[in-house]
């Protein structure tokens, strides 16, 4: 019997990758969220006009989730051939 | 009728009939009509990939359904809204290359072929198709109801009008030129998703004064509305994250954006899909969202949702601008409805027809079958969205979290979880799908279970169902590598 295809090794760790960004994704969007945006609203600060909670959660969460991706793929993920022949080749 | 408006959309609706044609001119050329008609021959690049998956899952909720409830709701609906912005990575990391492989692998066309080479059982097709049939049917009505509607709010022309033009140029372009009709019309139609949110975010911004002077009015009229927790302050933390599942990583199961997967042609166009594909949703959410709670001090007292960016876009730029900008709803809606469409077209030919009824049948057949089928469904659709119901983003809502629950599971443990196998794919199918339907019920009587969205529990219960069949019951490893369960 062959051994466990190379790039299913490939393929498992960068679906583990995806839900650890899921993740971390998940804990900063809730964090700033309902951690800044639970005081009262008077005590609100405003970064380029919006609601400090909304800035840090969905503006600076979305674009750090944007870094985070372009680094994952241009570090960590690996180009795998997805075609038979290719591979035996 | 305002002609400045329309004439934007006409040539927008050309661009997409040329491309239908072209794409049917590449179709007659084809040697693998079925890959090439339901699947676009695997050969989608990275821009072509993440716009096609962008604009399948951005939809008539997205562009008007979600800025309209935004728009009654404030910031929290915002905050809802981003939960989005894990399927631009989520779907295609987690799908990955092992779907890719797979599905090369089993030559599988539609997400049902996967499911049908990796579990070997008649009864996990017949669930799913039936699934996919019934619970896209309701999500493709919801669509058109939204695309005749907007239609109908830019001409003025009556609605059943409206959802006939609406209906035939679709039905066109999906019907003559396939998958690779909608993956390349979905990437214009979301480019101008893309321009137009930008171009009605900016003007939004004007015509109320500045941000923090939007940001005045919206406090002196109702503080919660620049809260997490909504207009009347009980949008709760739970029910918030709950949407978590139903619109970020519980997508992975909606049969419409899992076939995508299978359709690239490289490792290198999936990246870039990853990169393109976060940008492009976080930024369309983002901004059609706040668009929605900016109309509010511009434009207060409109009472349909839908109609709050249409309304907003005529206010606040010149009719022509106005026009381009409103072509990206209802860009929104063909890229989700030809999606749609032809998935469903695929479940009957591909997985029904010619697995059970006639395996043998000659490519003329196919051919004749494929544009039938795929013309049929859409004028079933067409007379089902004549009488439509009123609640255009719930009816949507609950297909997808229907299918979420019914497919999540056997699609992604069967990818990576060597133990799966029919029984539990099949339980979990029967759980997930009964237990939503219940559940949705139960939710609309009593309120929501536990305070969350009626996908979190079914979600929970089937990938439950799955591990314990597929444990209990003729339990074997597969290997992946020969495809044999022992």
């Amino acid at each position: 019997m062959k051994e466990t295809d190379w790039r299913f090794k490939v393929a498992n760790r960068e679906a583990l990758i995806g839900v650890g960004l899921a993740i971390f994704n998940f804990i900063w969007w809730f964090g700033f969220a309902y951690g800044l945006g639970s005081r009262p609203v008077e005590e609100y600060t405003y970064i380029f006009g919006l609601p400090d909670w909304f800035f840090y959660s969905c503006v600076v969460g979305f674009l750090l989730m944007v870094v985070l991706v372009i680094v994952v793929v241009k570090f960590f993920f690996v180009e795998v051939p997805f075609d038979e022949e290719e591979d035996v080749r | 009728m305002n002609f400045a408006v329309l004439t934007p959309m006409l040539v927008f609706l050309v661009v997409i009939f040329a491309i239908g044609y072209w794409s049917s001119k590449k179709l007659a050329t084809s040697t693998n009509f079925i890959s090439d008609y339901f699947l676009g021959g695997r050969e989608l690049g990275g821009f072509v990939l993440a716009m096609t998956m962008v604009a399948t899952y951005g939809s008539a909720s997205s562009f008007l359904g979600g800025p309209g409830t935004a728009y009654t709701m404030g910031f929290g609906w915002v905050l809802l809204a981003m939960t989005q912005v894990a399927t631009g990575y989520f779907v295609l990391m987690i799908l990955g290359k092992k779907f890719a492989i797979m599905a090369r692998r089993y030559k599988a066309i539609t997400m049902i072929d996967f499911l049908k080479a990796r579990y070997s059982s008649t009864w996990v097709v017949l669930l799913s198709a039936f699934s996919i049939i019934v619970f896209l049917f309701s999500a493709m009505a919801a669509q058109w109801i939204g695309g005749a509607r907007l239609v109908e709010s830019l001409t003025g022309l009556p609605y059943n009008t409206a959802l006939f033009i609406f209906a035939v140029s679709v039905l066109v372009y999906v019907t003559i030129g396939g998958f690779r009709a909608v993956a390349v019309t979905d990437a214009v139609q979301g480019a101008v998703m893309f321009l137009g949110t930008l171009v009605l975010l900016i003007a939004v911004i004007i015509a109320g004064g500045g941000i923090p002077n939007i940001m005045n009015d919206l406090i002196n009229e109702n503080p919660n509305l620049v809260t997490p927790f909504g207009a009347d302050g009980n949008l709760s933390a739970a029910y918030v994250s709950s949407f978590w599942i139903l619109v970020g990583v519980g997508v992975v199961g909606l049969p419409q954006i899992a076939v995508r997967a299978m359709s690239y042609k490289n490792a290198r166009s999936m990246h870039r899909a990853l990169i393109i594909g976060t940008i492009v949703t976080g930024f369309i959410m983002l901004n059609m969202h706040l668009i929605g709670v900016f109309a509010r001090p511009i434009l207060p007292g409109i009472e349909v949702g839908d109609k709050v960016i249409p309304l907003i876009a005529l206010e606040t730029l010149p009719p022509w601008a106005a026009g381009i900008v409103l072509a990206a709803p209802m860009a929104a809606v063909m890229s989700t409805v030809d999606s749609l469409l032809i998935l469903v077209s695929s479940s009957i030919v591909k997985d029904v027809y010619l697995n059970y009824i006639k395996p043998d049948a000659d490519l003329k057949t196919i051919k004749r079958l494929s544009f039938g089928v795929t013309g049929t469904l859409g004028a079933v659709v067409f007379l089902l969205a004549i009488n439509p119901p009123d609640l255009l983003i719930f009816l949507n809502l609950f297909a997808f979290g229907g299918l979420e629950a019914a497919f999540i599971w056997p699609v992604v443990l069967g990818l990576y979880w060597k133990w799966s196998n029919k029984y539990g794919a099949i339980a979990s199918m029967v759980t997930g799908i009964t237990s939503y339907v219940a559940l949705h019920f139960y939710n609309a009587a009593n309120g929501n279970l536990f305070g969350v969205h009626t996908v979190t529990v079914p979600v929970l219960l089937s990938l439950l169902a799955f591990v314990a069949f597929s444990l209990l019951i003729g339990r074997k490893a597969y290997d992946y590598e020969t495809g044999i369960a022992k």
